[in-house]
């Protein structure tokens, strides 16, 4: 018994770094690739991996203006300000109503927003770029945001549900007992509780919205008022020839939600896997 | 669109959950209120009126214009179900919809089972110290904009970029290509983008899943002398039915659904040959301007979709 133990864990010792070290450099490829090449000099045509003997960290100065980045990250920080508190603020109020309060058709409405879970944004992007032209909002930011607000209910709804549905019981209780209506046990108990749930929520949604590439290329024309993934298209149409600067331009267009995901991750796995317990 | 399905497993088990019994017992309300009912609707109502206006709405619009021929500035005439029959009849849009089941093999089935071993390997790294990092690097493409990845993936298959100069080292340089360019090459290599994306993410739901699993179901088998591989029959593969259900589902309505990559990578050429159904759509409302047929193509996608995904929630329902 001993022996197939250690016979086990030894060949794993082995074999399991192997793999990873493999995955996670199939993984990283396409990052390291478009790395080495930002870092070539403008004026050359580099190869896919040709490391950099002088490397030209100008060009990430350089994409920063032609990307005109600094209007970009405003761009995008206004769309994740308009868009997430508000879907956060829907969802919950829906999620504790479904979850907590005893209202008529709980389960049709219910079933209603999960209805909307499978709906890809390209089913509904062609009838949205006319209701927002009819609203006078085509090429506003507004555009985006009411859209994405709208879309992230089905799913905002359906998390917030999950959580507020599996409340201990007895602490409602005792909020009744203490002769609290729905806004008071609301305020006092659920939301302070909830809050991991809703912080989950958020940053599933915050990244959604920061990369959200096809709303913002349908609905607003001027790259300059999009989301930074929806002006990267514009980007490397404007540069197609320099390849150098389109991945310095697509490394930084990256990098703002690739360092949130990054400092967050532990947290994100966290509340992930306590979502998963509850069921 | 991507990280939104990420806690699949949560919510689908969670959303069986029952109401609580609590609350179904009448309260008895000490002070005068408004009547809980409508306090309860009017709790729903910034939600409802968000998902009705911008999602239900615009839903029913696309439905609508399915039935007319417009060009969306002229006036519309009604033809009945012609879209869908040109749909189902033109190269271009039904090629979009095979495309689309082809992705699958790319997108779910090959990021599914890699996943699995994968997972099944690491499984000891679940709960060590290097786990942090090493799901952190695994789950790197989920969170960066697809648009970005289609970039970078297209920048590894041009003519000088970074495979077909592996291939050119190693002396297999007449295999080298435009990868993206090539009638016969250009679906594959879009669809290597999608496992790329899938599989870090197929590898990670399923060490979570293991990490749940009763440890001494691994030890019983492990008494019983089971090799690696009835191991992970007898054990892995039956615990984790429920994260496979998940990762199916959500890794089958990207390949459906898949629209950042190609869009940006090839916008459905050369020829048609990646054409896919969302960007059939935007190419025929904003390109073409055939805003009826890229309104029948919607309602097709959501149809493919809905019959992917409904039968398989029903089967990640455990007794």
């Amino acid at each position: 018994m001993t022996s197939i133990t250690s016979r086990r864990s030894a060949s794993e010792r082995i074999l399991a770094p192997a793999i990873i070290i493999v995955v996670i450099g199939f993984t990283l490829t396409p990052f390291v690739s478009m790395l080495l090449t930002a870092l070539q000099p403008r004026d050359t045509i580099p190869t896919g991996l040709s490391w950099p003997t002088d490397p030209q960290w100008h060009n990430f100065v350089d994409a920063w203006t032609a990307a005109n980045m600094t209007a970009l990250l405003q761009s995008s920080a206004i769309i994740v300000l308009g868009v997430v508190p508000a879907s956060l603020v829907c969802a919950t109020m829906a999620g504790y109503a479904l979850g907590q309060l005893r209202i008529p058709a709980a389960r049709p409405l219910f079933l209603l927003f999960v209805a909307g879970l499978t709906i890809p944004f390209e089913a509904l992007v062609v009838p949205l770029y006319y209701e927002m032209r009819d609203l006078g909002l085509l090429n506003t930011r507004a555009a985006v945001i009411l859209a994405l607000i709208g879309l992230f209910q089905p799913f905002g709804v359906f998390w917030m549900r999950a959580h507020f549905v599996t409340f201990p019981p007895h602490l409602a209780e005792a909020a009744r007992v203490d002769g609290a209506g729905p806004w008071a046990s609301f305020r006092r108990i659920h939301l302070p509780l909830a809050m991991p749930a809703i912080a989950a929520l958020g940053l599933l949604q915050f990244l959604t919205t920061w990369n959200q590439f096809i709303l913002a290329i349908i609905l607003i024309d001027d790259p300059a008022k999009r989301t930074m993934a929806g002006a990267l298209g514009a980007f490397v149409g404007e540069h197609s020839t320099d390849i150098v600067l389109i991945c310095a331009g697509a490394l930084l267009i990256m990098l703002p939600g690739t360092i949130v995901f990054i400092i967050l991750q532990r947290q994100f796995v966290r509340a992930l896997l306590q979502g998963a317990v509850k069921g | 669109m991507t990280l939104q399905q990420w806690q699949g497993p949560a919510t689908h088990r969670a959303g069986r959950a029952g109401f609580s019994p609590l609350n179904a017992r009448p309260g008895r309300p000490r002070r005068r209120r408004v009547r809980p009912q409508l306090a309860g609707w009017l709790w729903m109502a910034p939600a409802l009126t968000a998902y009705g206006l911008f999602v239900l709405y615009p839903l029913s619009q696309t439905v609508r214009y399915s039935l007319y021929d417009w060009d969306g500035v002229g006036s519309a005439v009604f033809i009945g179900l012609d879209n869908y029959a040109a749909v189902f009849s033109e190269p271009e849009l039904y090629s979009a919809i095979v495309h689309a089941f082809e992705l699958i093999v790319f997108f779910s089935f090959v990021p599914t089972v890699t996943g699995l071993v994968l997972a099944a390997i690491l499984r000891e790294l679940s709960t060590g110290a290097g786990a942090t990092l090493v799901r952190t690097l695994l789950f790197l493409p989920q969170a960066i904009p697809l648009a970005a990845a289609a970039i970078a993936w297209t920048w590894l298959y041009a003519n000088n970029g970074l495979i077909n100069q592996v291939l050119r080292e190693v002396g297999l340089g007449r295999l080298a290509r435009p990868w993206l360019a090539e009638f016969d090459t250009a679906l594959p290599a879009v669809g290597v983008i999608g496992s790329w994306l899938a599989v870090g993410f197929a590898t990670v739901l399923f060490l979570a899943g293991i990490g749940k699993t009763d440890p001494s179901l691994y030890e019983a088998a492990r008494l019983d002398g089971a090799g690696r591989v009835r191991e992970f029959l007898a054990v892995t593969l039956p615990a984790l039915r429920q994260e496979i259900v998940v990762c199916v589902t959500v890794t089958v309505i990207w390949a459906l659904a898949s629209f950042d990559i190609i869009y940006v990578s090839t916008r459905g050429g050369p020829g048609y040959q990646t054409m896919v159904p969302g960007v059939a759509i935007v190419l025929q409302a904003f390109t073409a301007h055939e805003v009826g047929l890229a309104s029948a193509l919607a309602v097709v996608l959501l149809v493919m979709v809905l019959c992917v995904a409904l039968p398989l929630q029903r089967l990640g329902r455990p007794e």
